[in-house]
């Protein structure tokens, strides 16, 4: 009896040594889960939580809004693979982060979102700085916690870096009452995780690969579609050898750009809306379309009913909700895209019957290229982009927000390897592309990394230009400046009669000025003759700078497909017809 | 068509609003949705009735509920054999006399009074959709007052009740 009781005190007081604050806890946690940076901005309900992150020894990162830090955040794992992580306070620090949660949701991007919370004690009161941040990002997270016990946290962090990482990656929120910040409890990491309604199928069925294969071995007209699923695989290098051994050409989606090098013979280019018009057209007449992690987005696939309309379809995919959701799948195969390739890889794999196809292909292809009209008085952005890839050879970290750059970058630049491009695909986040070249330049310092902003978005986030000169990061910021929200003018041109409502930017600050006030370097450049001598300098070292390219206000990105119109209905496909596009559906 | 599936969830907080914004995102009607503690402890057995428009859509929703982290196991009882009831407490204006005749009325619907107020009287009635649907019906010229349902609550039937995982196998190969 006297015993049992003196080991009990023991253990209670072992257990007290052991007992840390709950902020400490999330900063062990943190650690332990091998966090290196973290991106971030303080405030009253997280003030504990920075008190314990003070002399914690992980990296912070002060963005100057807390949309500047999530999209800094998805740079980050975009490029480094691993979950980017972000700390806002309560109320309007978290609710800043919803177009970055509901980003990093859509494009699958992992993410463990940390948000303050008022105290247990008032929350539901309407008190200061409260907002129903847990229900509000149920719809746009993976998965989210509120963790209401500081004991809970230990299997709380260990799940949400787990589930933001494993399966189809995402983001996860973890919304932090101030009190459980401060309660007592001890750390001890979970060893194992227990989610019994979470259990990503990764591997293939064979019966499903066997059949891919056989309907690889009687096709004449194949073509693959690869997305990022194949980069969140870490499978870029299976895929080149799955095309090679089988001659089947592949397309890549806008976030699959990268997975295959831009030169390769048999890489056809980006499909879609600005796709080119041969990677379109194999996506149209194929016999055999094979999906590789590519969710059949609508600016892909154009009006669905026309699209690979002949083609016996196999969908890979490691989020089976993914499959049959937009086109019907003939052939579903639930899993991790690289598992998939190596066994594929490993069977006795016949060529696909594919010379003619092939031939016929690079014919399209050598009809309708890409195209632009050079002007000696007007620097063109095609060519921007093309100068930026012969001077960075192809290898850079190219990021962009959305619009008419961001096509053009995606069309031009020509990657020579894989995780290099970051982009906001599904959400279309004006704002994303400074940001997230942050947090891309922090996962890869010893890489180029440029941001290709249009002059529009980047007034969206530019505050975070005081980032550079503190960190010490050398993103090089190239706004292609149209004195537009260029690619709502190039739809109010087209299809809504030149009816420029609310489109012009004709007031713009002094970008070389701003710059400058941020303690970096900035230039300007209206000359075509001088851009290359400017982007020469910008590149021969590893220092932040700004280049504000005024670029041809008129121009419009080429080909495209119009809203409404079929993937084979492709228009602006030469100079002679562009302009010329046919009404509004 | 009408979708009838039953879910086991994690007993969470939140668990409730996460498959019912589901539906809504979708823009799918939930007709019904019950919750209440299953044989297991820290589960929950949700059933949920619900609109869809084809085939296709179905499996949308089953894909959809199953990629839930709290969803443990999801059946669709739609087109098998399943137990389900729902119960209806039904007031109905009754001055005193009519009370018999009341009686008689409910018999065969195996439904009985269990309150007596002064001017009217309280039914309870277990069952599926068109007996209750039948039996308000009936009540409708006496008056009705108020009436609460619980929505449907389903169980498959034995023999063809089938796992979460051989569906998932199913559904890999379908
Ligand atoms: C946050 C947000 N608001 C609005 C839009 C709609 N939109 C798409 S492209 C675009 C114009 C972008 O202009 P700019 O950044 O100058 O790039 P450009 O198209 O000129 O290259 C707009 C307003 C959006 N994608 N995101």
């Amino acid at each position: 009896m006297a015993e049992k009781t003196v080991a009990q005190a023991d253990d209670a007081a072992y257990r007290a040594k052991d007992e840390r604050t709950g902020s400490e806890i999330v900063v062990q946690a943190l650690k332990d889960e091998g966090v290196d940076v973290i991106f971030g901005y303080p405030g009253g309900a997280v003030l504990h939580l920075y008190d314990a992150l003070y002399d914690a020894g992980i990296a912070h990162i002060l963005a100057r809004h807390e949309q500047g830090a999530i999209h800094a955040a998805e740079g980050y794992a975009r490029i480094s693979g691993r979950p980017g992580v972000v700390i806002a306070t309560s109320g309007p620090g978290a609710t800043n982060l919803m177009t970055g949660l509901t980003d990093a949701m859509i494009d699958s991007l992992p993410l463990v979102v940390i948000t303050g919370q008022v105290g247990t004690h008032v929350m539901g009161t309407d008190a200061f700085q409260e907002a129903p941040i847990f229900s509000m990002t149920m719809p746009v997270t993976k998965y989210n916690y509120q963790v209401k016990k500081a004991a809970d946290l230990p299997r709380v962090i260990r799940e949400a870096f787990h589930l933001a990482s494993s399966g189809r990656p995402g983001p996860v929120l973890i919304d932090l009452p101030k009190d459980v910040t401060a309660e007592r409890a001890p750390y001890v990491r979970p060893e194992s995780i227990d989610l019994p309604g979470y259990q990503p199928t990764t591997v293939p069925h064979e019966v499903q690969l066997k059949k891919l294969v056989a309907l690889i071995s009687k096709a004449k007209k194949p073509v693959i579609l690869a997305g990022a699923g194949i980069l969140h695989a870490r499978a870029e290098k299976h895929l080149v050898q799955f095309a090679e051994r089988t001659r089947i050409p592949v397309v890549h989606t806008l976030l699959g750009l990268g997975g295959m090098p831009y030169d390769h013979p048999l890489y056809l280019g980006m499909g879609g809306m600005h796709g080119l018009v041969v990677a379109n057209r194999a996506l149209y007449e194929a016999d055999l379309l094979i999906n590789i992690g590519a969710r059949f987005d609508d600016r892909l696939t154009g009006d669905p009913l026309h699209f690979a309309k002949n083609a016996t379809v196999v969908h890979i995919d490691i989020d089976p909700s993914e499959i049959g959701k937009i086109i019907p799948t003939d052939v579903p195969i639930v899993s991790d895209a690289r598992e998939a390739l190596a066994r594929l890889l490993s069977y006795p794999l016949e060529n696909a019957d594919s010379e003619d196809w092939l031939n016929t292909l690079s014919a399209i292809n050598e009809r309708y290229p890409l195209w632009y009209t050079p002007d000696s008085h007007m620097i063109k952005p095609q060519e921007v982009i093309r100068l930026v890839h012969r001077l960075t050879r192809g290898e850079a970290i190219i990021t962009t927000d959305v619009g008419q750059h961001q096509m053009w970058a995606a069309q031009y630049y020509g990657f020579q390897k894989a995780h290099r491009w970051v982009t906001s695909g599904g959400l279309g986040t004006m704002g994303f592309g400074f940001p997230a070249a942050i947090g891309a330049k922090l996962a890869a310092r010893d890489d180029t990394v440029v941001a290709i902003v249009g002059d529009a978005g980047f007034q969206m986030t530019m505050q975070e230009l005081a980032l550079l000169k503190e960190y010490g990061l050398g993103v090089k910021v190239l706004i292609l400046n149209n004195f537009a929200l260029g690619m709502v003018r190039q739809w109010q041109e087209l299809f809504y009669a030149k009816r420029y409502s609310e489109s012009l930017l004709p007031f713009q600050p002094d970008y070389v000025k701003m710059a400058e006030a941020y303690g970096i370097d900035g230039y300007r450049v209206q000359d075509p003759f001088e851009l290359e001598q400017v982007l020469t300098r910008i590149f021969t070292d590893d220092a932040p700078a700004l280049v504000d390219i005024r670029i041809d206000p008129q121009e419009n990105v080429y080909p495209m497909i119009p809203p409404g119109k079929g993937i084979h209905q492709m228009e602006g496909v030469s100079p002679s017809e562009a302009g010329t596009l046919s009404p509004r559906a | 068509m009408k979708q009838v599936l039953s879910l086991l969830v994690r007993d969470q907080a939140g668990v409730l609003n996460r498959i019912s914004g589901l539906f809504l995102r979708r823009g799918y009607n939930i007709e019904a949705i019950t919750v209440g503690k299953s044989e297991r402890v820290g589960l929950s057995r949700m059933t949920i009735v619900v609109e869809v428009e084809d085939n296709r859509a179905r499996e949308q929703v089953k894909k959809q509920l199953h990629k839930q982290i709290d969803v443990i196991k999801v059946s669709d009882l739609t087109d098998r054999p399943m137990v389900a009831r729902e119960l209806a407490l039904i007031r109905v204006s009754a001055a005193a006399q009519e009370r018999s005749e009341i009686n008689h009325l409910i018999e065969p619907f195996r439904a009985r009074i269990l309150d007596v107020g002064k001017a009217s009287v309280t039914i309870e009635v277990t069952g599926g959709n068109d007996k209750i649907e039948a039996l308000i019906e009936l009540l409708r010229p006496y008056g009705i007052r108020e009436i609460a349902r619980t929505g449907l609550t389903a169980l498959g039937r034995e023999q063809l009740e089938r796992s979460s995982e051989q569906e998932a196998a199913e559904a890999s190969l379908v």
